[in-house]
C-alpha cells in the first residue's frame, strides 16, 4: 500500500508488519460499513418481503420476518386492481402516463439543452454569460413560486390537466439543468476546433452535427438519466397540474397508499411502491456511473 | 441573406429558451410577488394592498410551525447528512475490498422518488405493525417508538427518512473529494510519519472546503424543496405538526383556495433560497469567468 498514486490517495500509513491491533481495527471497519449497508438495504428488504406476504401474515408476523407462504397476489392487485380514489385500475394506467410523459420531455429538453450549451460554450456573444447565469438561477428556484401562474398559464393555453401540459412544464424547468450539463461539457472542447472548421467553410449547424455531436455521447447519457429520474420521480408538478386520468405514477402511488376505502392493504402498497420505483432503480443499476455524474455535475465545478 | 442568417443563428437558437426562462421563471416570480401583495382569495386580484398577506402569514400559528420545522428539519437533515457522509467516505477510503458494491448500496436511495421513500418509512415506522411491534414481539412489551404519530416527534421521522435518502449522495461527493486531493502531499506526510487521523484533519479535509460548500448548497436546496417526502410520510400531520413551507403553500393554493397566502409563503421560500444560492452562484460564475 505504499504505491499511492496521484488520482487515488487514501491516507493510510505506510504499512508496517500487521499487528493484532491493526487486524482488529480492520474488522471493526468492515463491521461498521456492513451495518450501514444493512441500514440502507433494510427498507428495500422490508418492502420486498411485505409485498409478497398475505395480510394475515402481516398482521401476525414480524416486520422483518421472511414470508412463509409467498404470494404474488399483491403485485397483481397493485398493477391492475388497486384503488386510487374511486378508480380501481391499479397502477398500470398511471405507469404508462409517466412513460408517455417522460420519454418526449427527456428527449426534447436534452436536444434543446445541447444546442443551448453549444451556443453558450462555443459561440460566445455579448450577453451570453448573463443569459447562462439567468438560466442557471432558474434551476434553483423553489417551484412553489411558479405553481400559481403556471396553473393559470396552462389554462390559458388550453392544456391544463393534460399530459402535454405536464410535458411542457417539465421541459421548461428542465432546460436550466440540461443547458448546464452541455455547456460545462462543451466548454472543455478547444475553441480552435470551431475556428478551423469555420475557415474550412463549415457553418453553425454543420460544426455541431459533425464535430460536437459525435463527442457528446457521455453527456447525453448524463442528461437523459438526470431528466428521466427527475421527471419520473416528480410529485409536485404531477399533483398540481394533472387531472383524474392523467396523473403520473407517483401521484397514483400516493393515492393508493392514502386511499381510505376498505381494509388497509400494506402488501399492495409496498408492491405499488416498488413498481413505481423500478424504472429509476433499473437506470441506477445499469448506468450508476452516469447517474452519479449527473448528480454532481450541478454542484461541483467541472 | 445566408450570411446574415449564419451570423445570427446562434442567437436565434438560444432565443426561445431565453424568452421561456424570462417568462416562466422571472415573469412568474414577478406575478407571484405581485399577487402576494393583494387580497386574492380563490381567484387572483391585482389591486395592490400592501403587506397584508405577509402580516397574516406571520400571525398564522400553522405557518409558525411550518417555518420552524424548516429550520429543525433543514438543520438536522443537512448536519447529519454531512457528518454521516464524510464519515462513510473516510471509512470507504481505506482500501475496502468490496468498495464498489458498498458504494452502490449506500447510494441507491437517491434513485428513488421521495414518495416511495416516504411510503416505505411510513410502513416501517407505523407503531401498530412496524418497528415498534417488532421489538415488542421480541419480548420487550414496554418498548415504545411512536414518533410517526407523536406531534412533538413526527418531524424527526421526516429527518430520518430524508437522511436515509440523501446521505449516500453526500458520501459520494466527499469520496470524490478525498480522491482528488494531491497524492504527493499525502505521501510526503506519510513518509514523515504523521498519523492517519492527522493527515485527514490537517491536510485532506481542509482542502475539501469547496466540496463542503457544494454539499451544503445541494442539501439546503433539497431541504427547502422537501414536499413529497412529508406528503407521503406524514401528510403534514399529526394535525399540522410536520408542515413545511412547501406543504403550507400547497395547502393554501390548492385546498384552502387562499391564493394570497400561497403566494406570500412562496415568496418567503424564495427569499430563503435566494439568501443561500445567490452568493454561491455569484462566486461560482466569477471564478469560471476568470
Amino acid at each position: 500500500m505504499t504505491d499511492v498514486t496521484a488520482t487515488h490517495a487514501p491516507a493510510q500509513a505506510v504499512r508496517p508488519a500487521r499487528s493484532w491491533g491493526k487486524t482488529a481495527l480492520r474488522w471493526i471497519l468492515y463491521i461498521v460499513l456492513g451495518l450501514f449497508a444493512l441500514w440502507y438495504l433494510m427498507p428495500l428488504f422490508v418492502m420486498l418481503t411485505t409485498s409478497i406476504k398475505t395480510l394475515e401474515e402481516i398482521r401476525t408476523g414480524s416486520l422483518i420476518a421472511l414470508p412463509r407462504d409467498a404470494t404474488l397476489e399483491p403485485w397483481a392487485k397493485a398493477w391492475s386492481g388497486a384503488c386510487t380514489g374511486i378508480q380501481c385500475e391499479g397502477l398500470r394506467p398511471f405507469f404508462w402516463n409517466s412513460v408517455i410523459l417522460a420519454v418526449p420531455s427527456v428527449l426534447i429538453s436534452t436536444v434543446i439543452g445541447a444546442l443551448n450549451g453549444y451556443v453558450i460554450a462555443q459561440w460566445r456573444f455579448k450577453g451570453a454569460n448573463i443569459i447562462f447565469a439567468l438560466m442557471l438561477f432558474g434551476c434553483f428556484i423553489p417551484f412553489q413560486v411558479v405553481l400559481l401562474p403556471m396553473a393559470r398559464m396552462l389554462g390559458l393555453m388550453g392544456i391544463a390537466g393534460t399530459i402535454p401540459g405536464l410535458m411542457f412544464v417539465h421541459i421548461i424547468y428542465g432546460l436550466g439543468f440540461t443547458t448546464l450539463f452541455f455547456r460545462n461539457y462543451y466548454v472543455t472542447i478547444p475553441s480552435e476546433l470551431v475556428k478551423a472548421a469555420k475557415v474550412d467553410g463549415a457553418g453553425f449547424l454543420r460544426i455541431f452535427v459533425s464535430i460536437f455531436l459525435p463527442l457528446s455521447l457521455p453527456i447525453v447519457v448524463v442528461s437523459v438519466i438526470w431528466q428521466f429520474t427527475q421527471i419520473w420521480n416528480d410529485f409536485l408538478f404531477g399533483v398540481s397540474f394533472s387531472s383524474a386520468g392523467t396523473q403520473p405514477v407517483t401521484v397514483a402511488l400516493n393515492n393508493i397508499v392514502n386511499s381510505t376505502t376498505g381494509v388497509k392493504e400494506y402488501n399492495v402498497d409496498m408492491a405499488a411502491a416498488i413498481i413505481a420505483a423500478l424504472p429509476t432503480l433499473l437506470v441506477y443499476v445499469v448506468a450508476g456511473k452516469y447517474f452519479i455524474r449527473g448528480l454532481t455535475a450541478g454542484s461541483v465545478k467541472g | 441573406m445566408t450570411k446574415w442568417l449564419e451570423n445570427h443563428l446562434p442567437k436565434m437558437v438560444l432565443a426561445p429558451s431565453f424568452i421561456a426562462v424570462l417568462i416562466f421563471v422571472y415573469g412568474f416570480i414577478a406575478w407571484t410577488a405581485w399577487v402576494s401583495l393583494t387580497r386574492s382569495k380563490l381567484l387572483p386580484r391585482y389591486e395592490i394592498d400592501g403587506f397584508i398577506q405577509y402580516d397574516r402569514l406571520f400571525d398564522s400559528p400553522r405557518w409558525d410551525t411550518a417555518f420552524g420545522n424548516l429550520f429543525i428539519f433543514g438543520g438536522l437533515f443537512i448536519g447529519i447528512c454531512m457528518v454521516l457522509g464524510l464519515a462513510l467516505a473516510i471509512l470507504l477510503d481505506q482500501h475496502i475490498r468490496v468498495e464498489g458494491a458498498i458504494r452502490t448500496i449506500y447510494l441507491y436511495p437517491m434513485a428513488l422518488s421521495m414518495i416511495v421513500t416516504g411510503t416505505a418509512w411510513k410502513w416501517i415506522l407505523n407503531p401498530g405493525l412496524g418497528l415498534e411491534a417488532m421489538v415488542q414481539g421480541w419480548g420487550y412489551p414496554n418498548f415504545s417508538f411512536d414518533w410517526l404519530v407523536d406531534p412533538d416527534m413526527a418531524i424527526y421521522t421526516v429527518v430520518l427518512a430524508g437522511v436515509w435518502q440523501s446521505s449516500g449522495f453526500v458520501m459520494a461527493l466527499f469520496l470524490a473529494g478525498l480522491r482528488s486531493v494531491d497524492g504527493e502531499i499525502i505521501k510526503a506526510a506519510q513518509v514523515d510519519g504523521i498519523p492517519t487521523w492527522r493527515i485527514y484533519s490537517a491536510i485532506i479535509i481542509p482542502s475539501m472546503a469547496p466540496i463542503f460548500l457544494s454539499a451544503f448548497i445541494v442539501l439546503a436546496h433539497l431541504a427547502i424543496k422537501a414536499f413529497d417526502l412529508v406528503i407521503a410520510l406524514t401528510g403534514g400531520g399529526p394535525g399540522y405538526a410536520t408542515d413545511l413551507p412547501a406543504t403550507y403553500m400547497y395547502a393554501m393554493a390548492f385546498s384552502r383556495g387562499d391564493i394570497g397566502q400561497a403566494a406570500s409563503s412562496a415568496m418567503v421560500m424564495m427569499a430563503v433560497v435566494f439568501a443561500i444560492v445567490v452568493p454561491y452562484l455569484y462566486s461560482e460564475l466569477r471564478v469560471r469567468n476568470d
